[in-house]
C-alpha cells in the first residue's frame, strides 16, 4: 500500500491519519538518491504535489511544488538564462535509479554541488518552505523574498533534515543569472598535497572561482586539478590569464572552454557501476589531502576532492569505515551509498556531541511527536532483542 | 507596548542574585548600581527604555557558561546584548532581567587565509573583522550600515544583511561556526571551517534567533578575497516607478552587481545637505556598484548602461575614483543620520518582491498622505528589502503614535504584497506585536516548539519576536 496525496491539504490528512493510528510513513520523492537508513512504513508519494507557482525571472526568484520534477525548474529557468545557483547533485549514476529527481528531495538532503563552494548550499538558496509537521499541520516559514529574518529561521532547519521534521510541500528559492562563459583551468600531473595547495591559492585569487576539484585518476591520463571560472567573455579572459599567472609554481596549465567535467564531478560518475560504499567526508580544506592519504592506507579504493580539497567522495569496500580514519579532524562524513548492512554497522550519519544529539533528539520529538516522518531514517532506532 | 510583569520575587531578592553573580564570574564586571545599569536601559529603537537588575559583561565562553548557570538556577531571565545597536529593540531589558554583554570579549582567535576564514569572540564589531584581514587583502562581506560599531553577536542574532548581500548573502549565509552558550550553562560547539552540517542543521536555526535559543560567544566567520576593484555607477530617474523598473530590467539581463540602492527625492536631498556626495536633484536614484578589474567592470557597466538607456534617465554619472565612490557610498550610509538632522524618525524595514516596487512606492505616498506625515524612501533594490523612514515630530502630542500606525501599515503592505515585516533588522519588540499579521497561529507554534527545545523555561530574551498572546502560557510555565 502506498499514499500518493493530490495536494498539501491531502498530505496534511494522510499524516494526520498516520499519527492517529501511530504508523509511520516513508516519505517518496523521486527515489533517486537513496540516502539514509531504510525505513518501515507506508510509501508517501509527493509526485502528485507538482508544478512551478510562481517565477519571477526579474526577482530571481522561483516557487514550486516539493513534487515538481527539478527537470521541468531546470528547463523553465534556462529558458530565462537563469538557474539554482548550487548545482544540485544527480544520484541516479551512483544509484542506478531510474526516477526523477524532484525540487523536495534535492532540499531533503541539501543537494549541493562543486558551485556550492561559491553560491552556497541548496539551503543558502532556498527562502521559503511549506511543510506538513508530524501532527498532520500545515507550517510556512519564510517566503518568497529573499532578505527575510522575520521569525526563526525553520527554512535552513527543515532543509537537510531527511524529512523527520516534515513533509515538504512547497518550496522557493533564490536564482542566479547563467553564466554567458565557462571555462576550466587545468594543472595535470600533482599530488593531492600539492593541488590542495593549488586550490587555496586559487580560492584565495581575487578571479572568483566557481569550482575546485582534484581527481587522483579517471579523468585524464593522469591526476587532474580543475578550477572552473564562469561569467562574461571578457572578465573569463582576465581571470584565466590572472589565474594561470598566480599558479605558475604549479607548472603549465591549459584551458577547456565549455562544461568540462564538472557534471561528472558533480554526480560522481567516477564511482557509477563500482561496487563498494560511497562515502562524502567534509572537512577544512587544507585537511582534505591528508585525510585522503589516511583513507588510502585505510584501504580506500578511489578518492575524489571537490570544494577546495575540503569535499572528500570516498570508493571502499563496505567492510571498511572510512569515519574511524577521521581521527583528529573536525568535520562529518556521511556514507552515501551501501547496503542497508553496511548502513547499520557504520552508521549513515555522522555521530554528534551529546548536547547536539539531545538538541537535534529534542525537535524531533517536537515535530514529530508521534514518530511518524521517516522514523529511523537519520538516527536508527535501537535494534530489537 | 506592552511588556510582561516583571517577576517581583526576583526584584527582591536582587542583591543575592548579584552576589551569586560575582561569585560565579569573579572576573566578569558586574554593574549593579541604578545609576550605573541605566546605560543599559536600551538600545538603538530609544523609544523604548528599561533599566534591568544588573548587568554582566564577561571576558570569556567558561564565564559566560557560569553566569548562564546561575541566572537559570536562579530563574533569572537574560537579555543578550552586542553592542547595544538593535533598531528593533533585540537587547531591550524587563526590569527583573540580567542583562548579558558580550562587548568585552572581542579578540581574533584565528586566522586562515587558505582556508578563508577568521574565528572571532562575538564582541568584536563587524568592520573590525574586516580590519583583521584587510592587510592580507581579505573581507569579511555582510556589511550593514552601524557596521563600525555593531557586534557579531547581534549580527548573527539578527542574521543582518547589508548593501553587498545581492551578491555576497547575508550573515547566515557568510557564517560557518559558533560556540554557544545555552540556558542552563551547556556549551555547545556547532559547525567549524568545514561546510554542511552533520545531521539537523542547528547553526541554521541558531542564525536570526534573536538570543532566543543562547549565546553565541565565538563564532566563525568566512572571509573572502577582495575584488580587485569596484566601481558605483549615479543614476537619476523622473520618477520612483521608472527607478523600479530599471532595477528588474537589470537584473533581468544577467548582470549581478554587488548592490543596487534606490534613494527618492527626500531621502537624495537630506544626504546631500549631509554628505555632499554629489548626488543629483532627481526624484528617483539608483547606486549600481559592480566590481571586478577595470575590464571586467567597464564590461557589466555597459550592458547595465545599456539597459538604464531604456529607461531614459536623466543622469548617468560613473565615479571616477577611489574617492568619489567612497563619497557616494558615504551618502548612502549616512541616509540615516542625515535624516535624524532634518527631523524625528521611525525607520522602517520590510522586503518586497521586486516586481511589487512601483505599486508598494505609490500606496506609501498614498498612505502617507492619509496620515498627513512624510516620508523618504531608502533601500536596497536589488532584494526589495526597504527602509522607508517615517518623519514626525517628538515634541508634538500623539505624533509619534500616528508614525507608528503608519509603519504598521505600510509593514501589512510589505506582507500584502508577498514580502515580510522584516529583511534585516529583526523583529525584536518593535515588530512582535506584527507577526500574526505574516503568520498564522500554526507557524508560530513551529518556532515556539523550537525555543522550547533551546530554552524550556523561556528565561532567554523574554517578550521579543513572538506576539504576548501567543507566548505567554509557555512564559508563565
Amino acid at each position: 500500500m502506498s499514499m500518493t496525496p493530490r495536494d498539501e491539504a491531502d498530505v496534511a490528512e494522510a499524516v494526520r491519519a498516520a499519527a492517529a493510528r501511530g504508523e509511520p510513513l516513508e516519505i517518496r520523492g523521486g527515489g533517486t538518491r537513496g540516502i539514509g537508513h531504510a525505513v518501515r512504513g507506508t510509501p508517501l508519494a509527493l509526485s502528485g504535489l507538482s508544478g512551478i507557482t510562481l517565477y519571477e525571472p526579474g526577482a530571481l526568484t522561483l516557487v514550486a511544488r516539493a513534487g515538481t520534477p527539478l527537470a521541468e525548474v531546470e528547463a523553465a529557468l534556462a529558458a530565462e538564462g537563469q538557474r539554482l545557483p548550487f548545482e544540485p547533485w544527480d544520484g541516479r549514476a551512483l544509484t542506478g535509479a531510474n526516477g526523477a529527481p524532484t525540487l523536495g528531495g534535492m532540499v531533503a538532503v541539501n543537494a549541493s554541488g562543486p558551485r556550492r563552494i561559491q553560491a552556497g548550499a541548496c539551503r543558502d538558496s532556498l527562502i521559503g518552505v511549506r511543510f506538513v509537521d508530524g501532527t498532520g499541520t500545515i507550517v510556512k516559514n519564510g517566503g518568497r523574498v529573499m532578505k527575510n529574518v522575520t521569525g526563526l529561521d525553520l527554512v535552513k532547519l527543515v532543509a537537510g533534515a531527511h524529512g523527520t521534521l516534515g513533509v515538504l510541500t512547497e518550496v522557493a528559492f533564490k536564482l542566479l543569472p547563467v553564466s554567458h562563459r565557462v571555462a576550466t583551468v587545468v594543472l595535470d600531473g600533482l599530488a593531492p598535497e600539492a593541488a590542495g595547495r593549488a586550490m587555496a591559492v586559487a580560492m584565495g585569487a581575487p578571479y572568483d572561482v566557481t569550482g575546485a576539484a582534484h581527481a587522483p585518476a579517471g579523468l585524464g591520463p593522469g591526476p587532474v586539478t580543475l578550477l572552473r571560472l564562469e561569467g562574461f567573455e571578457g572578465a573569463v579572459s582576465h581571470r584565466i590569464a590572472g589565474l594561470t599567472r598566480a599558479l605558475a609554481e604549479f607548472g603549465p596549465a591549459r584551458v577547456v572552454e565549455g562544461p568540462g567535467d564538472w557534471a561528472a564531478l558533480r554526480d560522481m560518475t567516477l564511482f557509477a557501476g563500482r561496487p563498494g560504499a560511497v562515502w562524502r567526508i567534509s572537512v577544512k580544506p587544507s585537511d582534505g589531502p591528508a585525510l585522503g592519504a589516511r583513507l588510502g592506507a585505510a584501504g580506500a579504493e578511489a578518492v575524489v576532492y571537490d570544494w577546495a580539497g575540503g569535499l572528500l567522495t570516498v570508493l571502499a569496500d563496505e567492510g571498511l569505515d572510512m569515519r574511524a580514519a577521521m581521527a583528529g579532524i573536525s568535520g562529518h562524513a556521511t556514507l552515501i551509498r551501501a547496503s542497508e548492512e553496511a548502513k547499520a554497522r557504520h552508521g549513515v550519519f555522522h555521530p554528534e556531541p551529546a548536547p547536539i544529539a539531545a538538541l537535534s533528539a529534542g525537535l524531533r520529538a517536537k515535530f514529530d511527536p508521534k514518530g511518524v516522518l521517516n522514523p529511523g531514517r537519520m538516527v536508527p532506532a535501537p535494534a530489537l532483542v | 507596548m506592552r511588556m510582561p510583569e516583571p517577576d517581583p520575587g526576583v526584584i527582591a531578592r536582587k542583591a543575592a542574585i548579584v552576589a551569586r553573580l560575582r561569585e560565579a564570574a569573579p572576573d566578569a564586571l558586574v554593574i549593579d548600581a541604578p545609576e550605573e545599569v541605566r546605560a543599559y536601559e536600551c538600545d538603538a529603537l530609544t523609544a523604548y527604555r528599561c533599566p534591568p537588575l544588573a548587568v554582566v559583561l564577561p571576558a570569556s565562553t567558561a564565564e559566560v557558561a557560569r553566569v548562564m548557570r546561575a541566572c537559570s538556577e536562579e530563574g533569572v531571565k537574560v537579555v543578550p546584548r552586542g553592542a547595544g545597536t538593535s533598531l528593533a529593540g533585540g537587547s531591550l531589558p524587563t526590569e527583573d532581567c540580567v542583562v548579558l554583554g558580550v562587548s568585552r570579549m572581542n579578540r581574533v582567535l584565528e586566522i586562515d587565509t587558505a582556508n578563508r576564514f577568521i574565528r572571532v569572540e562575538t564582541g568584536r564589531t563587524n568592520l573590525s573583522v574586516t580590519g583583521a584581514v584587510e592587510g592580507l587583502d581579505f573581507f569579511y562581506a555582510p556589511d550593514p550600515s552601524s557596521q563600525l560599531a555593531c557586534a557579531i553577536a547581534g549580527n548573527i542574532g539578527m542574521n543582518s544583511g547589508g548593501a553587498h548581500c545581492l551578491k555576497y548573502g547575508v550573515t547566515t549565509n557568510n557564517l560557518l561556526g559558533v560556540t554557544m552558550v545555552l540556558m542552563d550553562g551547556t556549551v555547545v560547539e556547532i559547525g567549524g571551517a568545514h561546510l554542511d552540517a552533520p545531521g539537523l542543521d542547528l547553526l541554521g536555526v541558531i542564525c536570526g534567533s534573536e538570543g532566543q535559543l543562547g549565546i553565541v560567544t565565538e563564532a566563525t566567520l568566512r572571509i573572502l578575497r577582495k575584488p580587485e576593484g569596484a566601481r558605483p555607477v549615479l543614476m537619476g530617474f523622473g520618477s520612483n516607478e521608472v527607478a523600479g523598473a530599471c532595477v528588474a530590467d537589470i537584473i533581468r539581463a544577467g548582470v549581478l552587481p554587488v548592490a543596487i540602492e534606490f534613494m527618492d527625492r527626500p531621502c537624495i536631498r537630506a544626504c546631500e545637505d549631509f554628505a555632499h556626495a554629489g548626488y543629483p536633484d532627481v526624484e528617483a536614484l539608483l547606486i549600481v556598484e559592480v566590481e571586478g578589474s577595470e575590464a571586467e567592470i567597464a564590461e557589466q557597466l555597459e550592458k547595465i548602461l545599456a539597459v538604464a538607456e531604456r529607461h531614459a534617465p536623466e543622469v548617468v554619472r560613473e565615479s571616477r575614483s577611489a574617492e568619489e565612490s567612497a563619497l557616494i557610498w558615504k551618502g548612502r550610509k549616512s541616509a540615516f543620520g542625515a535624516m535624524g538632522q532634518i527631523a524625528d524618525y521611525i525607520c522602517l524595514d520590510g522586503t518586497i518582491p521586486v516586481g511589487e516596487l512601483p505599486h508598494v512606492l505609490r500606496r506609501i505616498g498614498e498612505l502617507t498622505e492619509s496620515y498627513g506625515l512624510a516620508v523618504a524612501n531608502v533601500f536596497h533594490a536589488g532584494d526589495g528589502n526597504m527602509h522607508p523612514l517615517i518623519l514626525y515630530d517628538a515634541n508634538k502630542p500623539g505624533d509619534l503614535e500616528k508614525a507608528e500606525d503608519l509603519g504598521s501599515d505600510i509593514l501589512r503592505l510589505c506582507v500584502e504584497v508577498g514580502g515580510c515585516l522584516t529583511g534585516e533588522h529583526g523583529v525584536g519588540v518593535e515588530k512582535r506585536d506584527l507577526m500574526d499579521v505574516q503568520f498564522a497561529r500554526e507557524d508560530l507554534e513551529a518556532q515556539l516548539r523550537v525555543k522550547d527545545v533551546f530554552d524550556p523555561r523561556w528565561l532567554l530574551n523574554p517578550a521579543k519576536v513572538f506576539p504576548l498572546p501567543a507566548s505567554e502560557g509557555r512564559r508563565a510555565a
